[in-house]
């Protein structure tokens, strides 16, 4: 195994950024931390890399208790926002820069840099200086500078947060390719839930210091076990009912069957706007509803519904169904929910 | 090992390691060579000063020549501090706001007070306004005497406290944000109630930082002005002139008894100027 | 209003005398009254004496200048001050370093305290701190009596001037580093030793470099200063003529002795010295200014 962290925590000056944490990473998997700003994950990230000190709990990297050495001693790569690169330094130095450390020879140097400048595409610009190239390329750069001395773990810290949404998008692939050809153990830290689903292999969910769920992206997003997950990944309708009739809860003309909860206990439900079914035609276990709005939004639409009495649901249509099915405002359909979590309020 | 686990959760505190190098050098060097050269030193003066007692200290410092000598040089930094909190403004805000041939040497030429040695400004500036020197000429003929004057005095202050000011407000007038003038131009606001309801109340805190400045460095000015005063007891005797005056007469609780008063001084405006720059920090970042 | 006449053409788009959009600024002739009277403030306080000092030593012609700079007494001054400035000046820029590095990497209780500390001197009067001096080593002073039976010397004679310069000149390094340290912020150092970088590798190969003007000026203000102390020098030295002189002294004894072109002629020396470390710190400034820009251009994304 890879990295496993057992009951880490961290305080600043009473506040506790880490709180708790324990997991495992296998050797060659790519996983992303994904959450809130302040949910502590920078934090986390950095003290696996050493640069800070946990107040209490051990970080074992390929077995070997690392929990107090330096940063030096345990040849991670570490990837930063802003990438830190060394401004004085061309390329080649910045990338060679942990090799010199390291004592290497000149040749091998070269061989190393030239092999990484090649799988970074920066071939060419390797003389140039960090304000003469793009903020994509620096990124690149700033990868390549940390797979240098070829380590054992590559930590990223929300690498491409401070670049363009486009750029953002092809370096997300990038990132992919370059795990399937490196094999690196890879760890990266983002608040773009998109960025997470799209390209890792497990997903951790961070929320005040906590890991609130660790799972595969389609775990996450389809079966989110607490109330904030569901909330924070994806887009999710909510609504607050209690148990009315034994597992039962109404809201509206709804119904949701929910298992294991008393009588008169307050319930929060979510659910997905894809997981909204809208018909024009009434089908079984469908409510009537009214759609109270349209908004187009790329490749779906949505579609605001109105369910009697002040409740709305928010549904996403493909916009080919949409206009295949006529979906206007005003116009009168028929919705069925087909999936939803239900979580107790207390 | 279960013990040891137990151990360590009841005393999270033991791990203090710092992740950047040389924390523990630094700290000792600094600490070292700041107690060898600045904390003993002037840790002896305060000593010195318990040699006398309390009455002796004060009869020391309120004979009628030091009292002179406290009002002249109080009275002088004050004064060419209060010019040159009008000028120094005027002077960061025509190098920050406006452009013309030859800004960069102007620039440059507000610091010469502080590279040029104290002593040479002396003699120059007494050269310059002596009966027959470049100027001095010229206002002999309005009956200005400027040589062995206080005012001379105060000019020499001027020329040495003026970089105080103008690199104090420099900054805070670059750093302002153009759009919170726009948009008090698109409310209607004409330009000079801009300039005096929001310019004047961002940079007043560093102007008066500089003042302050400006006011504590001039106050125990020696080389500048032991030219040009004339140094005549009771009338054109600066404070530090004094202080060497008594040392030479082997007075050295006389000479410490008017340093502790200049220090005490110093240091309450050194408390002023501080709180003056927290107030522009949180006004920095507040918006 | 203006911006109705900025739409219909009347106001130019660039003005020479405007660094912002000139829609936002004075009226024309108040900028050049402005204008007008900061220059002459300028030049009535600042170049007018800066003049003189140049003129004042050549009056007499070139020969006499050299003359008066090569006088036993002048260069033993110059030697002097030269030496004192060979002590203090490296002296206090390691200091300068260690204390910049120590507050600006670092978080620590009583950092706020160390750094008025380090500001001291720099309020204190120069002759206060001769003076202290003289209170420590002089004949009634702390040491006075141990100092006379081993007879060593230090007020009245160099060390005590060095030791002085020392104090006077102490946190002007600092001073300059601590910012520009601060700016730099500490994520450079931080992947440096993640990459492997030992302490003193990553201050040499990292830091080094990124303070690198900021530490030129510090040096030559520093410098500057330690050659043109005199406040301090005067209360410590005793004005020994050829041997507890400086350059500063030398001067003010020739001007008191009348030999006013030789006084300005000495004096000129040092003045030289104050020209070129403005030119210097404007250069300083403007590769300050440029480096601080380049890396915050986050804004140039252009081409993957």
């Amino acid at each position: 195994m890879s990295i496993a962290v057992r009951h880490l925590t961290k305080k600043f000056n009473g506040f506790t950024a880490v709180d708790d944490v324990s997991f495992n990473v296998e050797t060659g998997e790519l996983i992303a931390i994904l959450g809130p700003s302040g949910s502590g994950k920078s934090t986390l990230l950095r003290i696996i890399a050493g640069l800070e000190i946990p107040n209490t709990g051990e970080i074992h990297l390929t077995g070997i208790e690392t929990t107090l050495s330096s940063p030096q001693e345990r040849n991670v790569g570490f990837v930063f926002q802003h990438y830190a690169l060394f401004k004085h330094m061309t390329l080649y130095e910045n990338i060679a820069f942990a090799l010199k450390v390291r004592k290497v020879s000149r040749s091998e140097i070269t061989e190393r840099v030239n092999e990484l400048l090649e799988l970074v595409q920066l071939k060419g610009l390797e003389h140039r200086y960090p304000s003469q190239i793009s903020g994509g390329q620096r990124q690149r750069v700033a990868v390549a500078r940390a797979l240098a001395a070829r380590p054992r773990v590559l930590l990223l810290d929300e690498p491409f947060g401070a670049l363009d949404a486009k750029v953002r998008e092809e370096l997300r692939k990038w990132i992919l390719q370059l795990h399937e050809q490196t094999h690196v153990t890879t760890l990266f830290v983002t608040h773009d839930q998109h960025e997470a689903l799209e390209i890792a292999n497990k997903i951790f969910v961070m929320n005040k210091g906590r890991i609130e769920q660790e799972g595969t992206p389609r775990e996450i997003f389809d079966r989110p076990l607490t109330p904030f997950v569901a909330e924070f990944v994806g887009e999710s309708n909510f609504i607050e009912a209690e148990v009315s009739e034994p597992h039962l809860v109404r809201w509206g003309p709804i119904n949701f069957s929910v298992n294991g909860y008393p009588l008169r206990e307050k319930m929060r439900i979510y659910f997905r706007p894809n997981d909204v079914y809208v018909s024009s035609a009434p089908e079984q276990n469908h409510v009537k509803a009214t759609i109270a709005k349209t908004r187009f939004k790329g490749p779906l639409i949505e579609l605001t519904l109105h369910i009697g009495e002040g409740k709305h649901v928010i549904a996403h249509v493909p916009k080919g169904v949409s206009f295949t099915s006529g979906f206007t405002e005003g116009s009168e359909v028929y919705v069925g929910i087909t999936e939803y979590h239900s979580f107790s309020k207390s | 090992m279960a013990l040891a686990k137990a151990i360590e959760n009841i005393f999270p505190q033991r791990r203090k390691r710092r992740v950047l190098p040389g924390f523990g050098l630094s700290l000792g060097f600094t600490v070292f060579y700041l107690s060898l050269i600045v904390l003993t030193p002037v840790s002896m003066l305060f000593l010195k000063t318990f040699d006398l007692t309390w009455a002796q200290f004060y009869g020391s410092i309120t004979s009628a020549r030091v009292l002179a000598s406290f009002r002249l040089s109080f009275g002088t930094a004050f004064a060419a501090a209060s010019v040159n909190i009008i000028f120094g403004v005027l002077l960061a805000w025509t190098l920050v706001r406006y452009d013309f041939p030859g800004k960069r040497i102007v620039d440059a030429f507000v610091d010469l007070p502080f590279a040029l040695p104290t002593a040479v400004a002396g003699i120059t500036l007494t050269t310059l306004y002596a009966g027959n020197g470049w100027f001095g000429q010229y206002l002999e003929i309005f009956g200005i005497r400027v040589d062995y004057t206080p005012l001379g005095i105060t000019v020499a202050l001027i020329f040495i406290g003026l970089p105080f000011v103008v690199r104090t407000v420099q900054p805070v007038l670059e750093a302002m944000e153009l759009d919170v003038e726009e948009a008090a131009a698109s409310l209607g606001a004409h330009r000079w109630y801009i300039v005096s309801r929001i310019i004047f109340p961002t940079i007043r805190p560093a102007a008066l930082t500089g003042f302050a400045l400006a006011f504590a460095r001039t106050l125990g000015e020696y080389g500048s002005v032991v030219f040009i005063a004339g140094n005549m007891p009771m009338k054109t005797e600066i404070s530090t002139l004094l202080i060497i005056t008594r040392l030479e007469q082997y007075d050295y609780p006389g000479a410490t008894a008017i340093a502790v008063t200049m220090l005490v001084a110093s240091f309450i405006l050194l408390l002023i100027i501080n709180v003056l720059q927290a107030r522009i920090n949180r006004k920095a970042s507040s918006v | 209003m203006i911006g109705l006449q900025y739409a219909a053409g009347k106001l130019p788009e660039h003005d020479l005398m405007v660094t912002r959009s000139s829609r936002l600024s004075e009226p024309r002739w108040v900028r050049w009254i402005v204008i007008g009277i900061s220059l002459l403030f300028v030049v009535v306080f600042l170049a007018v004496p800066l003049a003189l000092v140049f003129v004042k030593a050549f009056e007499k012609g070139t020969e006499a200048y050299f003359m008066a700079v090569t006088t036993p007494d002048a260069l033993a001054a110059i030697k002097l001050t030269l030496l004192t400035a060979a002590i203090a000046v490296p002296l206090n820029v390691v200091f300068g370093i260690s204390a910049a590095w120590l507050i600006a990497k670092f978080n620590f209780p009583g950092k706020n305290v160390l750094t008025t500390l380090i500001d001291l001197p720099f309020t204190v009067s120069p002759v206060i701190s001769g003076m202290l001096f003289v209170l420590l080593f002089g004949l009634q002073g702390v040491f006075g009596r141990w100092l006379d039976e081993h007879n060593v010397k230090i007020i009245f004679a160099v060390p005590g001037i060095v030791l002085s310069t020392i104090f006077v000149t102490f946190p002007f390094v600092a001073r300059e580093l601590i910012p520009i340290m601060q700016l730099s912020g500490t994520e450079e150092e931080e992947a440096a030793v993640v990459l492997g970088a030992s302490g003193w590798k990553t201050f040499f190969k990292v830091t080094l470099p990124n303070i690198k003007w900021g530490l030129m000026y510090g040096i030559i203000v520093c410098n500057a200063r330690a050659m043109g102390e005199f406040g301090a020098v005067s209360v410590v030295s005793g004005h020994i003529r050829g041997a507890t002189n400086t350059i500063p002294l030398q001067a003010e004894i020739l001007y008191n002795e009348y030999h006013i072109t030789a006084a300005f002629s000495v004096a000129s020396l040092l003045t030289f010295l104050a020209v070129v470390t403005l030119i210097i710190k404007k250069v300083a400034e403007i590769k300050i200014r440029r480096q601080a820009s380049t890396t915050n251009s986050q804004s140039f994304t252009g081409t993957l």
